[in-house]
């Protein structure tokens, strides 16, 4: 190996050392975040902390700002004011360039849509990530890689040369999380994964993040509006209403609170048919 | 020093056994994957010196030992875990569509094309079938055309093109004329520029061009819309409200072609027999009043026939490929582009065609 791409290397490796996520207890620490379009206030002073190696599940009723929360985490989105911190580092000061790669790399997204590039086969789409952050990989394993990934997420053989629009919905949202599980994140965000999917599809899907989640050891920010979803998937759930989290905590911690919305949404009609279906799968 | 994925190598009795260091993650590998295919056959892969693994790590182990029938040990529970979920086989997992011989393909390609070619005439004249038979339906349920939707295509596409066309034949009329004067001198029979000038502005070039430009801007524009309502389904929406897109869209936009055609063709003809007219007042000494003496004489009446017998149904082509392409649009944004391409390709090359077979028709009933 020439001594520039021995140098090149050794710049990557150090770069890459400037996120160490396994030294992290939590992943995300958000305190005091605001976030406010005109006079709306959609974030009031909320803090939120994500563990590292939980699941986490974000409920809230619709415009609660559960996909602006995510997005100011990511950095989609600036907030008003307010501190969010992942792995330690703050995403709106981070003056260079390279850190906020690095942290970048630390991160799948899926998008509730699937997002996938539309021009770009789903190996294609897999290979973006691993093309923009480690160039100089060559072909053979990037190939490699796009088919375990394609495999791992549980699509079929035939499905890395097929085009989006190819696809069906929910093999566009496993196509869509393959691509985000390309660099081997440590931390991934699911805005909605199961919406739009029939029951069988979505429990199929809680299943695949669940089992990704522990075999990857991954911590996961899921936003939902499916309650089978939470019962099945999350070690812990955060609860958006009035502006903040109001309550954060497993689903009987949840339970045992007295808050009118936590109790409507989990003891309302299909609050009360997940519970029991999820007992059901328990004792089978 | 960070802690790069790195192995060790010693020679066993089985071939070389191979002991990993460091971290064996994407960000780590390095050159990793290319040393390792460089060794000879490998017996043993000892995890247990790793920092930590990935699933590129874990799958740079299952190919070398799928590669060598190499032996792993000392994988921590993690790891195990990470080698579990890439143990099956995933040879049959495709990344490429099949690649075949460059003659192969090539052959193929020409098929595929020239195959697409006949579909894509054969869609046109489907279109233009059903687009009759909507209207039929439409006269006979006594609806009433939607005058408003085409008028308001008048503006978009007549009166907006007004200046861009006249502004063309002008200066593709004196350019005629100055190329047909040059040539004409030789024989001394300069005069005769205003029997070129005036008889192919009117019986070809200002409808030619016209018919250029129409659908180069509106039948562009036509299959751009359509194709995009297509993509945000509005016409699927339209068809479950029960009202007929071929109504509410195509015939408008067909009709409006239709109708402007002919007043666009004569007012390019005329722009460019203006332009001739320039040309040879300035360059032949032939005064303005001269000029429209002499086209009189000139130009037989059948000219301005044929050409306002051509122009509506140049009109039909342009706007019917416009909106049939436009319909043709599935799946994404990327086809938009190429159908509207295509719309524009097409309509320029029929209305060519078909102004040749009018030319053979016309002079073949003596209106010469």
């Amino acid at each position: 190996m020439s001594d520039a791409l021995d140098d090149q290397v050794a710049e990557e490796l150090a770069a890459a050392d400037a996120v160490r996520p396994e030294e992290f207890e939590h992943a995300i620490c958000i305190r005091g975040l605001v976030n406010q379009f005109g006079d709306t206030i959609i974030h009031d002073h909320l803090d939120l902390d994500v563990r590292s190696g939980e699941i986490l599940g974000v409920v809230g009723g619709s415009g609660t700002g559960k996909s602006v929360l995510m997005r100011s985490i990511i950095g989609l989105q600036t907030p008003t004011s307010g501190e969010i911190e992942v792995y330690g580092k703050t995403l709106d000061t981070i003056s260079d360039e390279e850190e906020s790669r690095d942290l970048r790399r630390r991160w799948g997204v899926m998008f509730q849509g699937g997002a996938l590039f539309s021009t770009l086969s789903v190996a294609e789409n897999i290979q973006v990530p691993l093309r923009e952050f480690y160039p100089r990989t060559d072909q053979k394993l990037l190939d490699e890689i796009a088919a375990y990934k394609v495999a791992m997420v549980g699509l079929p053989p035939d499905a890395g040369p097929k085009y989006p629009a190819e696809l069906s919905g929910g093999m566009v949202k496993r196509a869509g999380l393959a691509r985000s599980l390309a660099l081997d994140p440590a931390l991934l965000f699911l805005d909605e994964p199961t919406a739009g999917l029939d029951p069988i599809g979505a429990a199929k899907f809680d299943e695949l993040i669940r089992e990704l989640a522990d075999t990857m050891g991954l911590t996961v920010f899921l936003i939902t509006h499916d309650l089978d979803s939470l019962y099945a998937t999350c070690d812990r759930v955060a609860v958006l209403a009035e502006k903040k989290v109001i309550a954060v905590g497993t689903i009987p911690e949840l339970l045992a609170t007295e808050h009118p919305w936590i109790q409507d949404y989990f003891n309302g009609p299909r609050g009360r048919a997940a519970a029991s279906g999820n007992q059901t799968a328990k004792r089978r | 020093m960070v802690a790069r994925a790195d192995f060790e190598q010693s020679e066993g009795a089985g071939g070389t056994d191979i002991r990993f260091t460091g971290r064996l993650t994407l960000a780590r590998l390095g050159d990793l994957p290319t040393r390792l295919d460089a060794l000879g056959p490998i017996a043993t892969l000892d995890l247990s010196a790793l920092e930590r693994i990935d699933t590129v790590g874990a799958w740079i182990v299952t190919r070398t030992v799928k590669e060598h029938g190499a032996k792993v040990i000392g994988a921590s529970p993690e790891a195990q875990r990470l080698l579990d979920a890439l143990a099956s086989d995933k040879s049959e997992y495709r990344v490429h569509r099949d690649r075949r011989p460059p003659l192969t393909r090539m052959l193929e390609q020409v098929g595929t094309a020239s195959v697409g070619v006949w579909n894509e005439l054969l869609g046109i004249v489907g279109f233009f079938g059903a687009m009759i038979m909507a209207l039929g339906t439409q006269l006979r349920a006594r609806r009433r055309l939607r005058w408003h939707a085409i008028v308001t295509r008048f503006q978009t596409v007549g009166l907006d093109a007004l200046p861009i066309i006249g502004l063309m034949t002008f200066l593709i009329g004196i350019v005629v004329a100055q190329q047909g004067a040059v040539q004409l001198r030789q024989f001394g029979l300069e005069v005769f520029t205003v029997n070129l000038v005036g008889r192919a502005s009117i019986r070809e070039l200002g409808l030619l061009m016209t018919a250029i430009m129409v659908a180069g801007r509106s039948g562009s524009a036509f299959a751009a819309q359509i194709g995009t309502m297509k993509l945000t389904e509005e016409i699927d929406a339209m068809r479950t409200i029960g009202v007929s897109p071929m109504e509410a869209i195509v015939l408008p936009r067909v009709a409006a072609a239709t109708i402007l055609m002919p007043l666009l063709g004569f007012y390019a003809s005329i722009c460019a027999i203006i332009g001739g007219g320039v040309f040879c007042w300035i360059g032949l000494d032939i005064p303005p009043v001269t000029y429209v003496q002499l086209l009189r004489d000139i130009i037989p009446m059948t000219d301005f026939w044929a050409m306002l017998i051509k122009a509506p149904v140049f009109g039909i082509l342009i706007g019917v490929t416009g909106c049939y392409e436009g319909m043709q649009v599935r799946q994404n944004a990327e086809e938009v582009g190429k159908r509207t391409t295509s719309a524009v390709v097409a309509a320029i090359f029929l209305v060519i065609v078909l102004d040749a077979m009018f030319a053979v028709f016309f002079s073949s009933i003596g209106w010469n």
